[in-house]
């Protein structure tokens, strides 16, 4: 890809204490592009995504969106800019109804209430979400919550959609449900970054796959590429049964 | 929300017709204090109920606006009408510069941090010269053969129907504002503050300032209340305006009525406020804090079965007629599991 990248993360370290949880990562986040981050619990996929949106200051390195370095905002101008993400442990707001979560996520580009109302309705018909829109955020399900969650963050009207862990916890049905979802805001011009554990659900979807091990990078590349890299096989399936399927 | 400016309109008429029936001086004076309550309670349900930031502290507010307009009417024979408006900018430049520090602290820490600065600011205004100390300030009265115009220029009435119109009026402006601020962006975003304050910040809420709004807003109408209690009682003394009573009143009531809820604050001082006259002459002396204890049992029945006031009880009765006919969504959600 010769395109400028939208997103440039480069050289990031982030340390609690002494722990490493993220060393020198860098990627890039094209236009229209489905970029995910995938790798072993703890390997510090949920830091990086906090470094890059403002939640965390990371130790050095720099995020540069469009040009323009990020890296020290606080979150809600990172948002305000394009980039917004959704929380692997949900965030619902609870005493809310589905609705007006997901208006709270409009009113980031308007004042006027009719305005906001009726984009939360487009994204709630578009998130499958319609039905629902009068419950009360503290009576979903999993799935719903997780649902809402897209959806608000959709609300903003991102360029970039960072997704954390949106498919844990669902069921075959409901995991297809949202990699269509995911497909159909690309078409739409959205680049996603996306955090996931599924496999068989996030290399189908995605352009360019990340895998960090430990808090490294160790690979980037096509997800074909990807899942016949020797360092990838390693680091999901121990040392030990990477060296058994190679004498087999 | 069309259904809300209703059910408003209709009750401030109420409030508006109940002086041509009610003679009575206690009553009316019930009335007046019950509508300064009841607008201090819509004060503090902006920074608590909508967001969520717990403030025990109020009575600083009600008593700056308090002070303010005394002092100035005092010293300088300044309308206490310049003087409440003074005292709002005030109460609001205070409430952004104690709270601008203390909106970093989480939780149970904000609360005690907002009732810690009531506290200094009642110590300060005990020893501050200027404001006459714990002696407090008695506002001088006007001749009785003042004008009408006079009258309300420097607001004073010896009689209690124009206080409760007074009252009522700010009242009725101070429910509208709420209201309207709670269909407005800024109502939906301190209720996300209030939600999670880290949804809140995804999605592009810049929660410091939103938070501040708040109080802004909130320490304004607590000293506008604190002006009008002021020029109605003609007396003020930091033990009174700036005491803890005070402040967990306007807590109570509003908890009592259904926090974060427009209605909330005018339920519990209707039920309050009457009680505590009540007992207060009915026992006189030895009867403060009566009114307290059975609120407080009040408050421990309403928070173990409806946390959200009588409002709550209201509404789950309504919620459980109509839920034969809207319950599907409910039904399916609980089917998916």
């Amino acid at each position: 890809m010769k395109l400028k990248p939208l997103l440039e993360i480069k050289n990031i370290t982030m340390k609690f204490g002494s722990l490493i949880a993220n060393e020198d990562v860098s990627f890039n986040i094209h236009e229209n592009e489905i970029v995910s981050l995938i790798g072993p619990n703890g390997a510090g996929k949920t830091t990086l995504f906090n470094c890059i949106t403002g939640f965390y200051k990371p130790f050095s390195g720099k995020t540069i969106y469009l040009g323009k370095d990020i890296t020290n905002l606080p979150p809600h101008r990172i948002c305000k800019l394009g980039i917004t993400r959704t929380f692997q442990i949900v965030k619902t707001l609870n005493e809310m109804t589905v609705k007006e979560n997901v208006m709270t996520g409009a009113f980031l580009t308007t004042r006027n209430r009719k305005e906001a109302e009726e984009s939360a309705e487009e994204i709630l018909n578009i998130t499958g979400l319609y039905k629902k829109k009068d419950v009360l955020g503290a009576n979903l399900t999993i799935a719903d919550r997780k649902r809402v969650e897209i959806a608000r963050a959709l609300a903003t009207k991102p360029r970039i959609l960072m997704l954390d862990e949106c498919m844990a916890g669902l069921n075959q049905t409901e995991i297809k449900e949202v990699m269509n979802l995911i497909l159909q805001l690309k078409d739409q011009g959205l680049s996603l970054l996306i955090v996931e554990h599924i496999m068989e659900a996030i290399m189908p979807i995605s352009d360019n796959v990340v895998v960090l091990n430990a808090g490294r990078k160790i690979a980037e590349g096509k997800p074909e590429d990807v899942v016949n890299n020797e360092e990838v096989i390693k680091a999901y399936l121990g040392v030990k049964y990477h060296a058994k399927s190679k004498k087999s | 929300m069309v259904k809300n400016k209703k059910a408003i309109i209709i009750l401030i008429a109420i409030m508006a017709i109940l002086p041509i029936f009610i003679k009575s001086k206690v009553v009316l004076n019930a009335i007046v204090l019950l509508l300064i309550f009841a607008t201090l309670g819509e004060a503090w349900n902006i920074i608590t109920g909508f967001a969520g930031q717990t403030s025990f502290g109020h009575a600083a507010y009600f008593g700056i606006g308090a002070y303010t307009s005394a002092v100035l009417y005092f010293h300088y024979e300044i309308s206490p009408l310049i003087g409440m408006v003074l005292g709002a900018i005030i109460a609001a430049i205070i409430g952004v510069v104690t709270s601008y520090p203390t909106f970093r602290l989480k939780g149970h820490y904000f609360a005690i941090a907002t009732l810690a600065i009531a506290e200094v600011i009642k110590q300060l205004f005990i020893s501050w010269r200027y404001v006459e100390g714990a002696t407090g300030i008695s506002i001088p009265i006007l001749p009785r053969s003042a004008t009408f115009m006079e009258r309300i220029i420097y607001l004073q009435f010896n009689e209690k129907v124009p206080w409760v119109y007074i009252s009522l009026f700010l009242f009725a402006v101070v429910v509208f504002i709420c209201d309207y601020l709670e269909n407005s962006k800024m109502g939906y975003y301190l209720k996300a503050i209030r939600e999670s304050h880290e949804a809140a910040e995804s999605i592009g809420i810049n929660t410091t300032n939103y938070k501040l709004y708040a109080m802004i807003v909130s320490s304004a109408i607590s000293a506008l209340a604190g002006s009008i209690y002021a020029q109605y009682i003609l007396y003020i003394d930091p033990f009174m305006m700036f005491s803890l009573e005070v402040s967990m009143k306007i807590v109570l009531l509003t908890v009592l009525g259904g926090i974060g809820n427009i209605f909330g604050p005018i339920i519990g001082a209707a039920i309050f406020i009457p009680l505590s006259e009540f007992t207060r002459m009915k026992l006189g002396g030895s009867g403060t804090g009566i009114d307290l204890m059975i609120y407080g049992a009040l408050i421990v029945l309403i928070s173990v079965f409806q946390p959200k006031g009588i409002i709550g009880i209201v509404e789950s009765i309504r919620n459980r007629s109509t839920k034969k006919k809207g319950g599907e969504g409910e039904v399916e959600a609980l089917t998916r599991n």
